[in-house]
């Protein structure tokens, strides 16, 4: 297979693999946790659920004082990484072209050079972050195998779009290809491993929140 | 006396001398040639006194499933240049098109030719070559196969131009009806009982010589620019070698650098300035055709540096992206106007399908869930302190 063979492929049916899969996956475990049903709660509400699930989902982005100064790196880490793949993703001109093609809308872009910046910096944490989980013997002794497949297939995207955007190493036809391939890992992945945080976070978040408002007590 | 030279017997600097060519304008060809192909100001010289003594090698230019738009593009010029004289004036003796000879006179002279300067003729090809049926393309009643069999075996080293030579071309396209392949992958293929109707007979009557191990420089584009051929064969007069190639034979010094890389709308591309339509604010001030389909950022050529008619301008020039069509498979790569970000597929319709798919099986597993937790309820006991007492 010739490097453009591999490319087209993996804008053609790779992508379509990765896609349903995706979706797919997203999906059923989105139901799944909807469908599952609870309880009637008989008690009288002391407080709107709406309110509170609403309020939890804002409140818990920002860090209490105490957790911010026994846990300073992983939460300023864990902000700068996830702030810079928000960037890199949703703000690269041709990334955006992806979503437009799909969504039926677009939103204005960085320039390269900004976004080039964002994703070196991500690409610094994560190694950080993955430095961290190694020294730290307690993180370590939690840490599963899914944890460091997760690091990898995060990060993996962001380097080889570094090197795709610097043509480093290989043909610009090779770096693409291998870009959206490690993206499609990542999609691949998404939905059976720890990164469904990014929908379940919102549902865990507001449920959270919701009971709690329920009861009456701050959450 | 040299008037009285026989065409082929003169050397180069001969030849132009007799066409008018000055020797300002030849030194200028030399360093303009000399600045493309990334060597230093000090073998300018060493080209123009190279090129002056050269006996021009024997030249078969062999067409097989082709448009005719590589020879289009390579005499086309308006002007007589010297990148015409040097390739069309001295080198051929054998091009399908050109030559004035048909029928068995054509083919005698291919034949004259490949005896007369066994192991030391340059076989040019375009046109990929079929192999399915090999009545899908003959000459003289021979087939493209066994044509190009036979005098690549005489061949010094085959120059493929123009991507349907280099690497299989629209014939090669899905679903490849005719079987088509380059000249790489038939020189790669050979003896391959998969091919249908090879005949190795011609090449052993001729020398014995082999196939396998023929230099092969490929000069890919849709057309090729003629400045890029002349190079080429420049350098082989200079040097008497092929020039650095990478690795899909293409001479780095054309095509080592991306489209993407020497586009001087790359700016704009980096600003995240866009045109989004061919007639929109952005196309009128010449921003980056991207989001149009370009496929500069893949594609290694030499358009954006040495430009076509006569350095006039590019595609990109003109306002329109560029397709890629020096790299395998650009027809195969989804539109031509589809962005290199977007995929060759209907995504939208997938996600449709996928979404749709998923809620009823979602749907169905939770109603299932609910059943189950149903069934447990009803099936559920209570056991009392007097059944406990009673037993």
């Amino acid at each position: 297979m010739s490097e453009i063979e591999f490319l087209n492929w993996v804008r053609g049916p790779g992508f379509e693999i990765a896609t349903v899969i995706f979706i797919a996956g997203v999906i059923i475990r989105v139901l799944e946790i909807f469908l599952l049903g609870r309880k009637n709660n008989l008690a009288e509400a002391r407080g709107s659920e709406m309110n509170g699930g609403l309020h939890t989902i804002v409140s818990r982005s920002i860090p209490d004082k105490n957790t911010f100064q026994r846990s300073t790196f992983k939460i300023v880490s864990g902000y700068v990484f996830h702030l810079g793949l928000l960037i890199t993703i949703f703000f690269y001109a041709p990334h955006i072209l992806l979503f437009k093609e799909i969504l039926g809308f677009s939103w204005p872009s960085l320039p390269s050079a900004v976004v080039d910046a964002f994703a070196v910096i991500t690409i610094i944490t994560l190694i950080a972050v993955l430095i961290h989980r190694l020294r730290d013997r307690v993180l370590r002794f939690l840490s599963t195998t899914e944890d460091y497949l997760v690091w990898f297939l995060t990060i993996a995207p962001l380097i080889t779009g570094y090197m795709a955007f610097h043509r480093i190493g290989m043909t610009a036809p090779s770096l693409l290809a291998i870009h959206i391939l490690s993206v499609e890992l990542l999609l691949i992945a998404f939905p059976f491993t720890k990164l469904m945080h990014a929908f379940t976070l919102v549902i865990a978040r507001w449920y959270n929140g919701a009971i709690s408002a329920y009861r009456g007590v701050q959450s | 006396m040299t008037n009285h030279k026989k065409l082929k017997d003169r050397t180069l600097g001969e030849a132009m001398r007799s066409q008018g060519i000055s020797r300002r304008s030849f030194l200028k060809f030399c360093a303009a040639t000399a600045s493309m192909m990334a060597l230093p100001p000090s073998m300018i010289p060493a080209i123009a006194s190279a090129l002056e003594k050269a006996r021009k090698p024997s030249v078969i230019w062999l067409s097989f499933q082709e448009c005719t738009g590589c020879t289009e593009s390579l005499t086309r010029s308006h002007t007589a240049t010297i990148e015409n004289l040097i390739f069309d004036s001295i080198s051929l003796d054998y091009h399908h098109t050109l030559q004035a000879a048909s029928g068995e006179a054509a083919e005698q002279a291919r034949e004259e030719a490949m005896r007369e300067n066994w192991g030391e003729y340059l076989l040019v090809v375009d046109g990929s070559i079929p192999t399915k049926d090999m009545g899908y393309s003959t000459i003289a009643g021979i087939s493209n196969l066994d044509m190009f069999l036979q005098t690549a075996a005489g061949a010094a080293a085959i120059i493929s131009v123009g991507t349907c030579a280099a690497f299989g071309g629209i014939p090669h396209a899905k679903p490849n009806p005719t079987g088509a392949y380059s000249v790489y992958d038939i020189i790669k293929m050979y003896g391959n009982a998969e091919l249908d109707g090879i005949s190795s007979a011609s090449i052993k009557n001729n020398s014995g010589g082999s196939v396998h191990d023929k230099p092969i420089i490929t000069v890919p584009g849709c057309p090729p620019i003629p400045v890029v051929i002349t190079g080429v064969l420049t350098h082989y007069l200079t040097f008497g070698t092929i020039p650095e190639l990478d690795h899909l034979g293409r001479p780095k010094a054309f095509y080592g650098q991306s489209i993407h890389d020497r586009c001087y709308r790359r700016p704009f591309y980096d600003k995240g300035l866009f045109a989004e339509t061919f007639d929109d604010e952005g196309a009128k001030k010449g921003w980056c055709l991207y989001k149009l389909g370009c496929k500069g950022p893949t594609t290694y050529n030499a358009c954006a540096t040495t430009k076509w008619n006569n350095g006039t301008s590019f595609p990109i020039e003109s306002g329109h992206p560029c397709l890629g069509c020096s790299e395998p498979h650009f027809w195969d790569g989804g539109g031509f106007y589809k962005a290199l970000a977007i995929p060759t597929i209907d995504i939208p319709t997938t996600v449709v399908y996928a979404a749709a798919g998923a809620t009823a099986a979602g749907v169905a597993l939770g109603a299932l869930n609910q059943s189950k937790k149903k069934n447990a309820i009803k099936q559920h006991t209570k056991t009392t302190i007097d059944d406990l007492e009673n037993e």
